[in-house]
Order: C-alpha cells, then structure tokens, then sequence
C-alpha cells in the first residue's frame, strides 16, 4: 500500500517535471529515466537472477547504434527504430546466455567485462565505417513533438522517456510477482532445488539475458535520440561499470532501487566533476577520487543500497 | 512391462506394478564406488525405507533419481520408462518430489513463495503472459496461491507463511521442505532423513505425518532415516546398504533380523 502511494508519487513528479524544468535539467531527468530502464535490465538479470554482467553497456551500445543507423541510414521513425534494435537486442542477449550457462560467477563477469572491453573497438571497426560512422559517430535527428502537440524536443523526449520507463517497469513488475518471478529468484538462491522443482533454469536463465538486453538495447536506443549522437566513446567500459555501480547502490533485486541508482549516477559523477571548477587544473584526479569515497561511504551507510536503506527505515518506524 | 525383466532378478516379493525399479545402477566418485550394482523396486502406494550407515550411498540414489547424478551403469524406471533422458526439471513433472538431507531452500524467500514455487510445474503460462498479467497467468497464479496456502495449513505452517525462510529455525524449515516437495503433487516423494533434529514426540507426529499423507494422495515414499524406530514402524519394505551395495531387501523385521544389517550396523556404531 505504502509502496503503491511512493511509485504514484513518483510518477506524478517525474510527469510534472517538463512544467518546471526546461532545458538542460530536463534533458538530466530524461537521462535519468534512462538509465533507470538500463539498470532495471542489468537488475532483473543480476540482482533478481543471480548472473552477473560487466558488460551490459554492449548491449546499451546495440540498441543505441542500432536505432541510429536505422534512423540515418534507412530513414525508419525512432519509434520504429528503437523496437526493431531492442529486438536485437535480445536476441543478441538470448545467444549471450547460451555461454553463460556454463560460466558461473566470476567466469561470467569475465566473459561480460571481455564483452565490455570489445565493444568500442569493434564500434570503430573501419570496415564498417559506412555504417557506424567509424570513430567519428552517427548524428541522429532529434525527434518530432510528440503526438503531434506544440512541445519543444526537451519535452518530448523527456515524456517519451517517461512513458516507455513506465511502460517497461510495469512489465518488470508484473514479471517479478509471479510464477517466472519466483523462477528467477529460486534459481539464483539455490539452483539446484529450483531445477528438482520443475523449473527448467537454462530455459529462464537464458531468456532472462534476453530480457535484460531488450532492456539495456531501449534505454540505448533512447538514449541516442535524446543525445542526438552516438560514437564509440560513449559505449566504453566505464559504461558498463556505471550500470553495475547503479544497481548496487540502488539496490540489488529491487525495483525502487533502480530509480536511486540511475540519480546516483548521473549526478554523482557530474558533482564529483564539478569540483574541478574550484580546485582548479591541477585536481584532474578529484573527480575520481571524490566518486570513490562517495560509493564507499554508500555502501557504508547503506549495505543493502538505497532501497535497502529505505526498508529497514519503514520496518523500525512500523516497529515504533 | 518389457519382457525378460522377470529374469533379471528381482528381490524376492517384488510386485510387477512397480512405480520406480531401480536396476543394476552403479555410481563412482574418482576411486570411491559410492553405488555398486544396486537394484530393488518400490511398489504403489508403499513406504520403502532406505536404511545404512553414513556414507552408504542413500543421498547418492537419490540424486540418481532425481537426475542430479548419471549413474556410470544400470537404470532406474520410473512407471516403467527409464529416466537416463529425462532433464533434471523435468523430473518434478513426472511427479517425483524431494526433500534434501541439507536443506536446499531459497532462503530470500518466504515460506509461501518457497511452497509456490513447489507448484511451478503444476501450472502454465510464461514469460509473455506473465509480463502482461494475461488472463490466463492470472488464473494460474490463483491455483499455485491455492495449492499453497492448503499445504501451508496442511504442514501447520500458517504462523510463518509470509515470513522469510532463511529466519527460521531448523525444524520448521524442514517442514517448509516437506509442504514445497508435497506442492509437486507427487506420486512418489523421497525424503532425505526428514527427522534429523526432531525430538522424540517430532519424530512420533512425523511418522504418523507421513502415513497419512500416504494414504490420502496414495503416493509411494523412499524414506532415508537413522531412526529406526520410525523406519521400522512404518515401512512396508525395507532396503538396507552397506558401502553402496544392498545388503538386505525385505519386510521390517526380516531386514532388521538379518545378519549382515546388524553387523553393519554394529561395525559402524564401534
Ligand atoms: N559429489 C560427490 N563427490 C564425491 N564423492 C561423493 C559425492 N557424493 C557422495 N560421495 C561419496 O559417496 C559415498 C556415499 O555418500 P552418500 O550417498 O552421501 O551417503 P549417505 O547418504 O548414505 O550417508 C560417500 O563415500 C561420499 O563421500
Ligand atoms: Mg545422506
């Protein structure tokens, strides 16, 4: 009940948002959005289902290339785009699984941080230039209005955003309340008591990965259009490790998590950067450092992440 | 049945309607022969106790039955069809349900999701229908809620249904094993020392416990347990092993009086 308040709260704030913010704020609070979808992803297949993944910032990539060449270079709607590289997406994801199922733990971190680290390279590729754009990019047209009404691009990608995050935690949750929610959770706490069960745990594993880069592949398709650019860069392995910082700070096997590990990193990093600006040239290295003891003073304070923080709060004040 | 399988040695008694008929299986670990040419047969309906000392091989079959192990010779049938191409999930379908001697629960979850999950064979509708809550997901979700919330009753677990498992203590997840195995809808159970931890009268309620979920869903049971007083009470046959081979194979008392039982069992207790 609590809860159900919190997320309507949530989503009438988040909707309101475009009526007070504008510009460069709006488009923080689209990327926000996108990265809650990214990291819901990477939470359904780590936190919910116990496979780790370094490298979910390739699958980001996919979607993210994907839509764009599909916008530039055959002139498809980004509302066709994005589903058609998504789909990619997890299809690529569904066929990653298949080798996971042999890697367990650290050996499938591995396999996903090698995954991580190709991924630019392979973005600059030069036999591919006349698709990727090489390590200059693709420019992408920022979309139209949305629906049609008298909105400025902010706004409707803000909105856009807002809408397919809603859509797709709505989808999560109604994933994770039943039977393939209790599946996936079986499986990762104990594997071999959920297979004599009857659940068939390559089957689930498998589309799991699927799922989750569907996932990954949308918040990377949205994310080029809100950008309006996408290039090698962007999609390195710092990328993938800031997925992984998200759900851990935020929460892992939550849903309410995703939302503070998505504001943690996106502003985070940002403030961290800021700090520059005081300190001068000379503190090249603060940034880093500053982020660093943030994420350990996180973890001190909040073992379970955010959403954890914020359980154990609600248990002592109904205990009170 | 196949032809010839009168011919190859069946224990004395046996009855043709076996639900599971294990034959010939063998199992090594590196050097350690942990089964070695093992075969009886447990009829309909029958408590089957599965008796030896530590390290006999009990845990052993039963991970050959459940799928968990490929035995390195023989078979095992269950209702007749052999079970070396049958996947490990698929084993829960067939109705073959078990407990684990070291307990296997999903600890983050609570007892009624545990007791769901039980269910999950029982009932259809994947990823898709459940993504969109589709009517028919919605209606499996009431019958696995249904299934559980009568073995929580059943297995008098309704004072902790909706806590979490890993907080609770030993004998009652035990019982948390018992009503997840029992949501299968088995037609065979086999229960891995089910009354290690219980005191006297504990272990008196689950002997009776188990007759009567015996009698009621007119299941088959392969037991595992030390205590023989409750093997003995309410088995219908007993197998003992001794150093994964069958030593003796037959009604309680003649198992418990037969020579080579009494010195394995006495060879261990010294
Ligand atoms: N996975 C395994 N790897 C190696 N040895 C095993 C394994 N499982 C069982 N064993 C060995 O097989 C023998 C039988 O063990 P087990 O079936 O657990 O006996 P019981 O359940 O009768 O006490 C023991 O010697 C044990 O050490
Ligand atoms: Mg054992």
């Amino acid at each position: 009940m609590a809860s159900r308040l919190a997320w309507g709260l949530a989503v009438v704030f988040a909707a309101s948002a475009p009526f007070w913010m504008s510009g460069y704020h709006l488009y923080q609070g689209a990327q926000v959005l996108i990265y809650a979808i990214a990291l819901l992803g990477l939470n359904l297949l780590t936190g919910y289902n116990g496979q780790l993944s370094l490298g979910h910032g390739a699958f980001f990539a996919i979607g993210g290339y994907g839509a764009s060449i599909l916008i530039v270079k055959l002139g498809l709607p980004y509302y066709v785009a994005i589903p058609l590289a998504s789909a990619v997406c997890f299809v690529a994801g569904f066929l990653f699984g298949f080798p996971a199922l042999r890697f367990g733990g650290l050996y499938l971190a591995l396999a996903t941080f090698a995954l991580a680290v190709a991924t630019p390279q392979l973005l600059a590729f030069k036999r591919l230039d006349f698709l990727t754009g090489g390590s200059e990019g693709l420019h992408v047209p920022k979309p139209g209005p949305l629906l049609g009404l008298p909105l400025s691009v902010d706004q409707s990608v803000y909105w856009l955003c807002l809408a397919v995050a809603i859509a797709l935690f709505a989808i999560a949750a109604n994933l994770l309340r039943g039977r393939v929610g209790r599946a996936l959770v079986a499986i990762r706490d104990h594997p071999i008591a959920a297979e004599s069960m009857g659940v068939d745990a390559a089957l689930y594993k498998t589309i799991c990965f699927g799922i989750s880069a569907f996932y990954a592949g949308v918040a990377g398709g949205l994310d080029a259009i809100a950008v309006g650019f996408v290039s090698p860069e962007s999609f390195g392995l710092a990328l993938s490790l800031a997925f992984l910082v998200g759900i851990v700070i935020g929460g892992l096997a939550s849903l309410g998590g995703v939302i503070f590990g998505a504001l943690f990193i996106e502003f985070v990093p940002n403030y961290a950067d800021q700090l520059t600006v005081y300190f001068g040239e000379n503190a090249k290295a603060l940034p880093g450092a500053v982020y660093g003891v943030m994420m350990i003073a996180m973890m001190a304070v909040a073992p379970m992440g955010i959403a954890g923080l914020f359980r154990s709060l609600a248990q002592r004040l109904r205990k009170a | 049945m196949p032809p010839g399988e009168m011919a190859n040695g069946l224990a004395p008694g046996a009855r043709p309607d076996a639900l599971l008929s294990v034959e010939g299986v063998s199992v090594r670990f590196g050097g350690v022969i942990a089964l070695d040419d093992v075969s009886f047969r447990v009829a309909r309906g029958q408590i089957c106790g599965l008796i030896g000392p530590n390290g006999a091989g009990k845990t052993t079959l039963f991970n050959c039955i459940s799928r968990l192990y490929q035995p390195s010779a023989g078979d095992i049938r269950y209702e007749g069809r052999p079970l070396s191409k049958v996947r490990v999930h698929e084993i829960a379908e067939l109705g073959v349900a078990r407990t684990f001697q070291n307990l296997a629960l999903f600890s983050t979850m609570t007892v009624r999701e545990n007791v769901a999950v039980g269910a999950h064979a029982c009932a259809r509708g994947g990823f898709l229908a459940n993504a969109f809550s589709s009517p028919q997901a919605r209606r499996a979700e009431r019958e696995i809620a249904a299934v559980a919330d009568a073995l929580i009753e059943e297995c008098r677990l309704q004072h902790v249904a909706d806590r979490y498992v890993g907080e609770l203590p030993f004998g009652v997840k035990k019982r948390v094993e018992l009503a997840r195995a029992l949501a299968i809808s088995p037609k065979l159970l086999l229960l891995d020392e089910p009354a290690a931890g219980l005191n006297h009268e504990e272990v008196d309620a689950l002997a009776s416990e188990i007759v009567r979920m015996r009698d009621r869903r007119g299941l088959s049971v392969l037991l595992v347990e030390h205590h023989m007083n409750l093997v003995m009470r309410i088995s219908d046959q007993v197998v003992a092993l001794d150093f994964g081979r069958v030593i003796a194979d037959g009604t309680p008392s003649a198992v418990r009086a037969h020579p080579d039982v009494i010195r394995a069992y006495l060879g261990s207790a010294a």
